[in-house]
C-alpha cells in the first residue's frame, strides 16, 4: 500500500491526519511497556531508599544490588525507550503519516525489543546479571543480560528506519516544501539515536558478547568504557529532545500559543545533534588512562551543547510572554497569571522546565574539568539525574500522556483526572526536591552512590550521611505514591474513562512568522559535520588507547554474586 | 533566519558566560596544573606485584624525604592492602601529618574500584591495567574515610579504611 494519507493545507493552518485504529495500537503497545515498567523499577526504587535508610534488610536474599540493576536498567533504557518511540511514532503518524508496510516493521522492531527486554530481565532476576546499567567490564553478567540490550538497540534501529521512510516519503509527495517541525525534530533524534547506539553495539558484538560467552579471554576495559560513553552521554539526549519536542511545539498550542520561531527550533536540534555525541569524556574525567588534554576538549565540546538549551529556553519564555501579552497581561511578568496553571498537560512540563535549571547547573558542575573531583561518583550524581531525567523528562512524558493516550484511545481527560494529574505532579515533585536535595547534599558530605547501606566502620563522616539518607527515603516513599497514582491515571485514561474525542495539541506558526531558511533541510551537511566533530573528539584519544593498551582483563563473575 | 533582538543578547550573554568558564576551566587546569588524573601508565593487572610500587614491602604509607609520603594501594573486591602492621594484621588506618605531601598510586587486581578520600579531592578511578596516580597536599587536619565509590560487587559497601591527618 502506498502512502496514501496527506496533509491538507487549508488557507490558515495546516490540518493534520486522523490517527486510525491499527496505529494506535501500535503506538499504545510501546507506553503500555513504559508504564509497566515505571511500576516495576518504582517499586525497585522504594526499597532501595529503605534499604539506603538502614532501617531495613532485604528479604528472601535478594540483593541490594541487584534491586538497583533492575531499576537502572528497566528506568534508564527501557520505560524511556519505549516511551520515546511509541511517541515519536505518534508524532510521525499525526505530521507525514505511516503506510501499512511501515507499520508491519514497527511491529517487528516493537517485539524485538520486547523479546530483548525480557532475556534481560531474566538473566537479572535469577541474580546473574547484577552489573548496574552500566556494565563496566570486567564485571560479568550472564551473556543473556548483553544479548538482550543488543535486541533491545537493534529494535530501536528498526524504529529509526521506519522515522526516516516516513520522512523520505512525505518528501517525495511535497517537493519544494520543509518538513513538518515535529517530524523534523523527530529525524534528529534518531539519527543521534543510531549514531551513538554505534558505539554501543560495537561494545556489544565485539567485545562483551564474545567475551562473556567464553570466545575471548580478555576484554579491553578502557576501550570498552569509552564505548560505552559514547553511548552514554546522547542517551542523555535522547531522552531529553522528546521532552523538548513536546516544549517546542506542543505546549504552546496548551497555552493557546503560536509556535515562537520555527527555525530557531531546527537549529537547536541541529546542534544537539553535533554536540552531543563527542562528549563522552566528561563521564571519564578520573578515568587514569585518557590523555588531560583531550579531556578538555571534550569539556568545552559539552559546554556548547549547553547553547541550544539556553535557546530552548528562551524560545519557552518568548511563548509565554507572547501568548500572555494577547491574552491582555501587562508589566515584565504579567504574562504569569495568564497561564493555564490548572490545565496538568501544562502543569507537569513546566514543573519538568523548573527542576531543568538546578538539573542544568549542575550538569555544568560535573561535567567541569576540575570540579568532578568533589562529586565524581558521589550520589550527587545521583541527585543530578533524577532532577534532569527523573523529573525534567519524566514529568514531561507525564504531560504528554495526559493528552496522548486519550487521544489515542477515543477517551477524555475528564475534569477529575485532570485534578488527580495535578495532585500526581505536585506529589512527584515534592517528592523528588527532598529525594534530589538530600542526594545532592550527601554528595557534597561525600557520601558515595550505588553503595549498599554502610556505616564504613563508624566514621564522623558517614555518621553525617544518616540523616540525608532518612531524607531521601521519605521522598522516594512520597515518589512511590506518585508512581501509584501515575499508573492509576493512566490505567484510566487507556481504559476506563468517558469515550470522546482528546485534541492532539501541535502549535501552529505566527501568520507573519519569517521563513524557515531551506538549507535547514540539508540532511546530508548535518550528518556529515556530526561524524567529523565525532572523528575530531575520538580519533587520536582511541588509537592512543588501542596502541598503548594494557593487557586485557579476564572476566569475574563472582564479586556479583555469580557462584 | 530570523532572530529576535532580544534573543540575541540573550544568546549572546549565555555564550559570552559559557566562554568565562571555560577560561576558568583552562587556565585551572593549563596554567596551575590542576589536571584529574590522566597519566596512563599501563600495568599487568594479572601480575600487579611485578611493579616496584605494588610489591608486599612497599605497600601502605612509606615517607620519602621530610614532608613528603607515598601511599600505594592495592585494590581488590571488597578490600583496600595496605601491607600489614608489625603484628602481621591487614593495615585499616594511616596517619599522615599535616601539610605534607602525599602521592596516592592505586592499582586493582580485579575490577573497577573508586578510591575517595571523603572531604579531598582525591577522587580516582581505579581500572584494571592503569596505575592510578595523584599527588595532593593533606591541609586538613582530621579523620577521613577513604571508600570506594565505584560498584565493585556484592561487598562494595564493606570497602574503606581510615586516613588521619594529625597537626605536628
Ligand atoms: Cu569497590
Amino acid at each position: 500500500m502506498s502512502l496514501a494519507k496527506r496533509i491538507i493545507q487549508t488557507e490558515a493552518s495546516t490540518v493534520y491526519l486522523p490517527i486510525t485504529k491499527p496505529e494506535s495500537k501500535l503506538y499504545m503497545s510501546f507506553i503500555y511497556v513504559a508504564f509497566i515498567s515505571l511500576l516495576i523499577a518504582g517499586l525497585m526504587g522504594l526499597l532501595q531508599v529503605f534499604v539506603r535508610s538502614g532501617h531495613f534488610t532485604l528479604p528472601f536474599g535478594i540483593d541490594y544490588y541487584q534491586v538497583l540493576t533492575v531499576h537502572g536498567v528497566v528506568l534508564a533504557l527501557v520505560l524511556t525507550t519505549f516511551f520515546i518511540i511509541g511517541f515519536q511514532y505518534a508524532l510521525m503518524g499525526k505530521t507525514v503519516g505511516i503506510s501499512a508496510m511501515q507499520r508491519s516493521w514497527a511491529w517487528i522492531g516493537f517485539w524485538l525489543m520486547t523479546l530483548g527486554t525480557v532475556i534481560t530481565a531474566i538473566s537479572v532476576l535469577l541474580g546473574r546479571a547484577s552489573v548496574l546499567y552500566t556494565f563496566y567490564a570486567p564485571l560479568q553478567a550472564h551473556p543473556a543480560f548483553y544479548i538482550g540490550l543488543t535486541l533491545v538497540v537493534i529494535g530501536s534501529w528498526i524504529a529509526c528506519f521506519i522515522n526516516w521512510r516516513q520522512l523520505y516519503v512525505w518528501k517525495q509527495h511535497h517537493p519544494g516544501e520543509k518538513s513538518p517541525l515535529l517530524a523534523f525534530m523527530v529525524n534528529i533524534n534518531m539519527i543521534m539515536w543510531f549514531i551513538a547506539t554505534l558505539g554501543l553495539a560495537a561494545a556489544m558484538l565485539l567485545q562483551f558478547i564474545p567475551w562473556s560467552l567464553g570466545f575471548s579471554e580478555t576484554i579491553n576495559v578502557l576501550v570498552s568504557r569509552t564505548l560505552f560513553w559514547y553511548f552514554g552521554h546522547p542517551l542523555v539526549y535522547f531522552w531529553l529532545l522528546p521532552a523538548y519536542m513536546a516544549w517546542y511545539a506542543i505546549i504552546p498550542k496548551i497555552i493557546g500559543g503560536k509556535l515562537f520561531n520555527d527555525s530557531l527550533a531546527r537549529l537547536s536540534f541541529i546542534l544537539f545533534l553535533f554536540f552531543s555525541i563527542p562528549v563522552g569524556f566528561h563521564h571519564q574525567l578520573s578515568e587514569p588512562g585518557i590523555d588531560t588534554t583531550w579531556k578538555f576538549i571534550q569539556v568545552v565540546l559539552t559546554f556548547v551543547v549547553i547553547v541550544p538549551s539556553l535557546m530552548t529556553a528562551f524560545s519557552l519564555f518568548a511563548t509565554f510572554e507572547i501568548t500572555g501579552r494577547k491574552k491582555g497581561s501587562g508589566g515584565l511578568f504579567g504574562w504569569w497569571k495568564y497561564l493555564p496553571w490548572k490545565d496538568v498537560r501544562f502543569l507537569a512540563p513546566f514543573i519538568g522546565m523548573l527542576a531543568f535549571i538546578p538539573g542544568g547547573v549542575g550538569g555544568i558542575i560535573n561535567a567541569s574539568h576540575q570540579m568532578n573531583a568533589v562529586v565524581h561518583n558521589t550520589i550527587w550524581v545521583t541527585g543530578h539525574f533524577h532532577l534532569t531525567v527523573g523529573t525534567t523528562v519524566i514529568l514531561t512524558f507525564f504531560g504528554i500522556t495526559y493528552w496522548l493516550v486519550p487521544h489515542l484511545m477515543n477517551r477524555q481527560l475528564t475534569p477529575s483526572l485532570n485534578k488527580l494529574g495535578i495532585i500526581q505532579s505536585i506529589t512527584w515533585a515534592v517528592g523528588m526536591l527532598i529525594m534530589s536535595t538530600a542526594m545532592h547534599i550527601q554528595g557534597l558530605l561525600g557520601g558515595p552512590r550505588r553503595s549498599a547501606y554502610s556505616d564504613y566502620g563508624g566514621t564522623a563522616q558517614a555518621a553525617e550521611w544518616g540523616a540525608y539518607q532518612m531524607a531521601q527515603a521519605i521522598g522516594g516513599t512520597i515518589l512511590f505514591i506518585a508512581i501509584i497514582l501515575m499508573v492509576y491515571i493512566f490505567i484510566k485514561l487507556a481504559f476506563f474513562a468517558p469515550r470522546g474525542e482528546e485534541e492532539f495539541p501541535i502549535a501552529e506558526e505566527e501568520e507573519d512568522a519569517p521563513p524557515t531558511p531551506m538549507w535547514m533541510e540539508r540532511w546530508k551537511l548535518w550528518i556529515v559535520i556530526a561524524i567529523a566533530l565525532i572523528l575530531f573528539a575520538y580519533t587520536i584519544p582511541f588509537i592512543d588507547m588501542i596502541q598503548h593498551s594494557p593487557p586485557g582483563s579476564p572476566p569475574f563473575d563472582w564479586p556479583i554474586g555469580n557462584r | 533566519m530570523h532572530i529576535h533582538k532580544f534573543e540575541k543578547i540573550c544568546i549572546s550573554v549565555g555564550i559570552a558566560t559559557l566562554i568565562f568558564f571555560l577560561v576558568v576551566l583552562g587556565y585551572g587546569g593549563f596554567h596551575l596544573g590542576v589536571h584529574p588524573q590522566s597519566h596512563a601508565e599501563t600495568i599487568d593487572p594479572g601480575n600487579v606485584q611485578a611493579h616496584e610500587a605494588f610489591q608486599k614491602e612497599n605497600l601502605g604509607l612509606t615517607q620519602v624525604s621530610e614532608d613528603q609520603y607515598i601511599v600505594n594501594v592495592v585494590a581488590s573486591s571488597f578490600n583496600y592492602d595496605l601491607g600489614v602492621d608489625e603484628e602481621g594484621k591487614p593495615i585499616r588506618h594511616i596517619r599522615i601529618p599535616k601539610r605534607a605531601t602525599v602521592l596516592y598510586q592505586v592499582a586493582t587486581i580485579d575490577v573497577i574500584h573508586g578510591f575517595h578520600i571523603v572531604g579531598t579531592n582525591v577522587n580516582m578511578m581505579v581500572e584494571p591495567g592503569y596505575i592510578s596516580k595523584l599527588e595532593t597536599t593533606m591541609n586538613q587536619a582530621g579523620e577521613f574515610t577513604l571508600l570506594c565509590n565505584e560498584y565493585c560487587g556484592v561487598g562494595h559497601h564493606m570497602m574503606f579504611l581510615t586516613v588521619e591527618v594529625y597537626e605536628e
